[in-house]
């Protein structure tokens, strides 16, 4: 396999990665996720690293990349499910996650996308979205 | 002085960033044998993998010597990654918060010796670099 599926819900993007990702998977990732904000225009993007058993400055570094670059698009990022031990290791390495928000689960993440595109915004696109099905 | 003894080993050549997470997994079955908790655990794979894409981006890869290691009643796991790169020209440089050479995040290698238990560094200009870490099942 060498695509991590990206799931459109709504005005959202959902990712969930499932496998530690070796670093061409983790670029590919990056660079599908931008076209597909682009694309679809969406408000939001939410990553699920709860089944990643580690995260180096490399994976830190494209989760920042995603958070970054999707800003630029007019998306925000929330990564949701770190694991504690994770987190632990994250901050003695010194690993801050600079411009990516969190939440701890995928329920929480998605109201924290809701809430950072503003309700009316949200409403706006849920209509369009109707009209067209 | 209490004595380290080596009661397992296994030794891995890394040539490509392919090479990172089938290590990385190999490091988790020795974590796992010894009986190391998922923090501890944790914390060794991510030094691990820093180390070991340091030696891919500085040095265009390397060995790796992942050894289970007993000292008195304390089990672990010691890493030797070794490369024949250029070398590290000012080693308490490297070692300073928030330096980098390469395109990092300038975390390199103070974040990862904060991770482990025992970090020794040697290294020569033009004959390369000797990374050593330990991990302390309960350290």
């Amino acid at each position: 396999m060498d695509r991590i599926p990206i799931l459109r819900m709504g005005h959202f993007l959902l990712v969930t990665i499932q496998i530690d990702l070796y670093d061409r998977l983790a670029t590919n990732l990056e660079s599908d996720l931008v076209q597909m904000v682009n694309k679809t225009g969406a408000r939001g993007v939410l990553i699920d690293i709860s089944a990643l058993s580690i995260v180096d400055s490399f994976m830190g570094r494209i989760l920042g990349n995603i958070g970054s670059m999707s800003k630029i698009m007019d998306a925000e990022t929330v990564v949701v499910g770190m694991q504690p031990a994770v987190a632990i290791t994250l901050i003695e390495l010194g690993l801050e996650l600079k411009g990516v928000s969190t939440a701890l689960n995928v329920e929480r993440g998605m109201e924290l996308l809701q809430a950072k595109i503003g309700s009316d915004e949200g409403e706006l696109i849920d209509e369009d979205e109707d009209s067209a099905e | 002085m209490k004595m380290k003894i080596v009661l397992n080993k296994d030794s891995m050549q890394i040539e490509r960033e392919q090479d990172v997470v089938p290590f990385r997994n190999r490091v988790r079955e020795y974590a796992i044998k010894i009986g190391m908790g998922v923090v501890n655990q944790t914390k060794l794979i991510t030094a691990a993998s820093e180390l070991v894409r340091n030696m891919l981006k500085y040095a265009g890869g390397g060995m790796v010597l992942i050894e289970a290691i007993s000292e008195g009643r304390d089990n672990g796991i010691r890493l030797t990654f070794l490369d024949h790169g250029p070398g590290i020209p000012d080693i308490s440089q490297a070692m300073k918060d928030g330096y980098s050479s390469g395109k990092s995040l300038g975390i390199g290698l103070p974040g990862t010796k904060r991770l482990v238990n025992e970090f020794d560094i040697k290294s020569a200009i033009g004959e390369g670099t000797t990374v050593s870490i330990i991990k302390w099942k309960n350290g």
